[in-house]
């Protein structure tokens, strides 16, 4: 049987995303996918032995001198801007190619070779007793769309069940990073800024038809702001995290909550049996 | 001498624009007829590389020189490649700022040091 592939999202980052996914993958005891490639930080957390490390390549063009005419065709059918003709040769911006392969496709020469480009990599290995996967972006690429592919690859046909820690905002990473989730976890906080990134996310979920949940991180007095907006939109509040000092120490030092603390284990317990009853249904 | 102003507006009297990449025209300008040409950007688009392109628009229309500010550093790479000098503007009319580049009073602007890797997303 395959498992569960269940998404941790927010409208932006720093409002508990990593702390909800690690920790719910060690009392799962599911595999934890870190797909935050420009800053994971799940590693953090769960400390992982690292096993394998994998290079992810694109492929950028190279151009043929010898074959090239500088017709300029190429440049004109990037529409990322990656090639500019200048009067004796043509510029190519590695960083902003996406590889889309339009410039091959043109060039009436043949003067186009493809080359690979490292831009970035993944990593595999065990963190205690589950496994851990995460991927990194280089700094200044265009996109990490590729990277998240090749580790949603990894996950594609396993038995066990999986916890993505996906990107922060709505841009395409994170689009390819939750497609194909059997459940969404909205993690926000209650703030006005909260709400407006929550909004943000759920109108993302809502547009790919995938079910979700809101976990409120950092609950307190002021969690109406977000429950009168899930009452309203029919939404389910499934946890709340409550803020405390302690937390935010531990987070801090790099620990894992469910490990030092045996109230907020209980919450993750809670939280874990629920969505399970959630995804059963 | 052939200059390009990124520009608000499609004539001599219209403001430039500070934003190289973005600026909806450029006007090219012969620095001794003071004839000049609007073009409307039609690469505009938002896939981005908005800089690079636009630097391919004026490369395309053979111009000596920039006038403009907050050039990327990709653009600005293509142009230093491509020999071609870059002004920083003044917050005025494009003939304005024809005027004074002819004095030779605006600053030149230099491919930054750090021109590494600047994601333009
Ligand atoms: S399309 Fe091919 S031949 Fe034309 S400029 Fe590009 S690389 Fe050169
Ligand atoms: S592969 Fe696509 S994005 Fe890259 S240079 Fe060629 S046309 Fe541009």
């Amino acid at each position: 049987m395959k498992g569960y592939k269940i998404a941790v999202l927010s409208g932006k980052g720093g409002t508990g995303k990593t702390t909800v996914s690690s920790n719910l993958a060690k009392i799962q005891k599911s595999i934890y996918v870190d797909c935050d490639i420009e800053e994971p930080n799940g590693y953090l957390f769960l400390k992982p032995e690292i096993e394998k490390v994998k290079d992810v390549n694109v492929m950028i063009p190279s151009i043929d001198y010898d074959k090239c005419t500088l017709c300029g065709e190429c440049t004109r059918a990037c529409r990322f801007g990656a090639l500019t003709k200048l009067i004796k040769k043509i510029l190519v911006f590695d960083h902003l190619c996406h590889s889309c392969g339009a410039c091959y496709e043109i060039c009436p020469y043949n003067a186009i070779n493809e080359i690979p480009k490292k831009i970035g990599a993944i990593r595999v290995g065990r963190s205690d007793d589950i496994d851990f996967i995460d991927g990194k972006l280089n700094i200044g690429e265009a996109s990490g769309v590729p990277i998240i592919k090749e580790i949603k690859n990894l996950i594609k046909d396993t038995d066990k069940n999986v916890i993505i820690d996906s990107p922060p905002g709505t841009s395409c990473s994170v689009i390819h990073s939750i497609e194909g989730s059997d459940y969404c976890l909205l993690v926000t906080e209650p703030t006005p800024y909260g709400l407006h990134d929550l909004k943000l996310a759920v109108e993302l979920v809502k547009e790919m038809n995938l079910p979700f949940v809101v976990i409120i991180n950092k609950s307190g007095e002021e969690d109406s702001i977000i429950e009168n907006y899930c009452k309203e939109e029919s939404i389910n509040v499934l946890a709340k995290i409550p803020f405390k000092k302690e937390y935010a120490e531990l987070y801090s030092k790099g620990n894992l909550l469910i490990k030092e603390d045996d109230e907020i284990r209980h919450t993750f317990e809670n939280l874990s049996q629920k969505l399970m009853e959630l995804i059963g249904k | 001498m052939k200059i390009a102003i990124s520009s608000e507006g499609d004539n001599l009297n219209s403001n430039v624009n500070s934003r190289f990449g973005r600026a909806r025209y450029f006007i090219v300008v012969d620095t001794e007829s003071m004839n000049y040409k609007a073009i409307g950007k039609t690469a505009a688009s938002s896939a981005g590389g908005a800089g690079t392109k636009a630097a391919q628009l004026l490369l395309d229309e053979g111009v000596d020189s920039i006038i403009s500010s907050n050039v990327g550093p990709n653009a600005l790479e293509v142009f230093q490649a491509a020999g071609i000098s870059v002004y920083k503007s003044i917050n005025d009319t494009i003939e304005k700022n024809v005027e004074e580049f002819k004095k030779g009073t605006l600053e030149k602007i230099e491919l930054p040091t750090n021109n590494g890797h600047h994601g333009e997303h």
